[in-house]
């Protein structure tokens, strides 16, 4: 880079010129990117600060977040929403991150036998929308179609199906286990190449002193995979706290059965854009997108400052 | 390169267990598109049997064909990822190109200024994104749709492309300003084609999430005119939940475009995902 910036100086040495192109480069990513993304980013920060009194927008504080933390008629939903975002980002954590590490783990043995089928198998559903993984969730766990129950039939279990998706108890889960059916394999993929760039010198030496198979496993390979791992946390969370598409097709914007899998996406999507007989509520709307903003960094903030700093990595 | 070798026991284990989260990932998909091209008797009856001869029957085609407009669905979804794309990869590869090779004031801070939509995800600024499309007229246009999606592609975009620009040699660009090249021209004729496999990447990472998205097509643009293909399927089925076969077919559809690129495409992708680990 400053050879090329040697090259130019050299070439044009007599008063600078402006450098017009590097405006042009930059100028088209920066306008969109900006006028896109960011400015309504802070517009929204901005509007969860105001709020519409005898019809007019006046600033109100932090009046809207006291009562969405605080007000009857709003905060029962949201602190519902904030926890069941809770749970569904901890069933991820506990289902879909260990599940995708073991895939990982078994599909990185060396000179496996159809390794790259099952790795391009198991990637399917996640390439899919969650729209098209909905419904078909929704379709076999119908007790109508009965495909579920025929399956746990053949294991002795058919006295335990129930309308999962329709219970209040288990819904929530249910719709977080067919996520994790969808999303295992970003962990799978990520976690898979930290697990190949492991230079064989180190397996091999790890041979030589007589670790292998499992603990092979737990102390070589877990610790040089970590920052891996740090970093598939962190894509969950912001995913999980973003998420939306999956629940409003499998339960609607309702979020049902009442309201048990409703979490900070459709709460907003129903509050800032309305449904049914609700309006859509712009100021509070953009109340709970600062909040979930705010969550996000701070999940963020906490990976980039405390955790990926900390975690040890080893340079080969 | 020696390897422990594994006992024959423990790969047939390792090998049962794959093959069992492969069935388990593949089984709702071949279910769906299986029973898709049945009659009403034989999904229920015998959901898991290949359609036969007698049970044969494309009705649930013929009805979502017919009722909802799945060929213009198709087209909006088409246009929206294309036009998106090609602007996401264009502007993208010019930003970075500038960040990478320039030195000027404030570079590292605009790199870091584009870097945060990789994080923090665009959808939390849609309650003024849309005040602002409603001033623009926008709503219920694909430009709108195609607007957010660029701005949704450039940060990882500028991110990679600037990674691969680096890597260019810095020889080749100043033997082309030599030769009197502008600096349009060394991007446009030099690095542009030299980093065509990492743009290739960068698109079909970009793809997925434009073409699955459901958020801004319901919000922006649900009208039955720019409806996309997630969001058709997603009220067509919402209408017809009682019509089994529309509904299988109308998932299969839905899935078929995606498949046949996933197959296409799934070296490219996994190989971008990995970062190159697998060859």
């Amino acid at each position: 880079m400053s050879s090329a910036i040697s090259s130019e100086d050299s070439i044009q040495i007599s008063a600078r010129p402006r450098r017009w192109h590097i405006l042009v480069f930059l100028l088209p990513a920066f306008i969109v990117y900006s006028a896109v993304m960011i400015l309504p980013l802070i517009e929204t920060l901005r509007l969860s600060l105001f709020n519409t009194v005898d019809g007019q927008s006046t600033f109100v504080g932090l009046a809207n977040f006291q009562v969405l933390f605080g007000d009857e008629r709003w905060a029962a939903d949201f602190w519902r929403a904030l926890k069941n975002n809770f749970i569904f980002f901890t069933i991820h954590m506990l289902v879909q991150n260990p599940l995708g590490i073991a895939l990982a783990a078994m599909l990185s043995i060396p000179k496996l036998r159809l390794a790259a089928f099952y790795r391009t198998a198991i990637f399917l559903p996640t390439v899919l929308s969650f729209v098209i993984v909905g419904f078909i969730w929704k379709l076999i766990l119908s007790p109508i179609w009965g495909i579920t129950p025929f399956f746990m039939d053949l294991v002795g279990l058919k006295a335990f199906f129930g309308p999962w998706l329709g219970k209040p108890g288990s819904a929530l889960i249910t719709v977080s286990l067919i996520s994790v059916w969808q999303n295992v394999g970003i962990p799978m993929m990520l976690i898979y190449a930290a697990l190949l760039n492991i230079p064989d010198e180190v397996i091999e030496a790890a041979e030589c002193d007589g670790i292998t198979g499992w603990s092979q496993f737990w102390k070589i390979k877990l610790p040089l995979i970590l920052p891996a791992i740090g970093m598939v946390s962190i894509l969950t969370f912001v995913g999980n706290f973003n998420a939306f598409d999956l629940i409003y097709t499998v339960q609607g914007a309702l979020a049902g059965p009442d309201g048990a899998t409703d979490i900070l996406g459709t709460l907003l999507y129903r509050t800032f854009f309305g449904f049914q007989l609700q309006l859509g509520d712009r100021s509070m709307g953009a109340t709970i997108a600062t909040v979930m903003f705010l969550i996000i960094l701070a999940g963020v903030s906490l990976y980039l400052f405390g955790i990926q700093r900390r975690v040890r990595r080893y340079q080969f | 390169m020696s390897k422990a070798r594994m006992s024959p026991l423990r790969s047939g284990f390792v090998h049962l267990a794959l093959a069992a989260y492969t069935v388990i990932a593949l089984f709702p998909v071949v279910l769906t598109i299986m029973n898709s091209l049945k009659d009403k008797n034989a999904i229920f009856r015998t959901p898991l049997a290949l359609p036969t001869a007698e049970t044969f029957s494309l009705i649930g085609y013929t009805t979502v064909l017919k009722q909802g407009d799945f060929i213009g669905y198709f087209q909006n979804s088409l246009i929206v990822t294309v036009v998106s794309i090609f602007f996401a990869l264009l502007f993208g590869a010019m930003a970075a190109f500038a960040l990478s090779e320039y030195r000027f004031r404030g570079n590292t801070l605009l790199g870091l200024y584009l870097a945060i939509g990789i994080m923090i995800p665009i959808r939390l600024g849609t309650v003024a994104i849309l005040q602002g499309m409603v001033a623009a007229g926008l709503v219920n246009t694909l430009t709108a749709l195609i607007l957010v999606y660029t701005a949704q592609g450039l940060p990882l975009a500028i991110f990679i492309l600037s990674e691969f620009m680096r890597t260019v040699s810095d020889d080749l660009k100043n033997a082309g300003r030599i030769d009197g090249l502008s600096e349009y021209a060394i991007f446009f004729r030099l690095v542009l084609p030299l980093v065509r496999p990492a743009m290739a990447t960068v698109a079909v990472f970009t793809m997925i999430p434009i073409w699955n998205d459901l958020w801004f097509p319901l919000i922006l643009a649900p009208g039955e005119a720019t409806k996309t293909v997630t969001l058709g399927s997603q009220v067509f089925i919402g209408q017809f939940v009682t019509n089994w076969n529309a509904v299988l077919a109308a998932l299969s559809l839905a899935i078929f475009p995606v498949l046949i690129l996933y197959v296409i495409f799934s070296r490219q992708l996994i190989r971008g995902i990995t970062a190159g680990a697998v060859k």
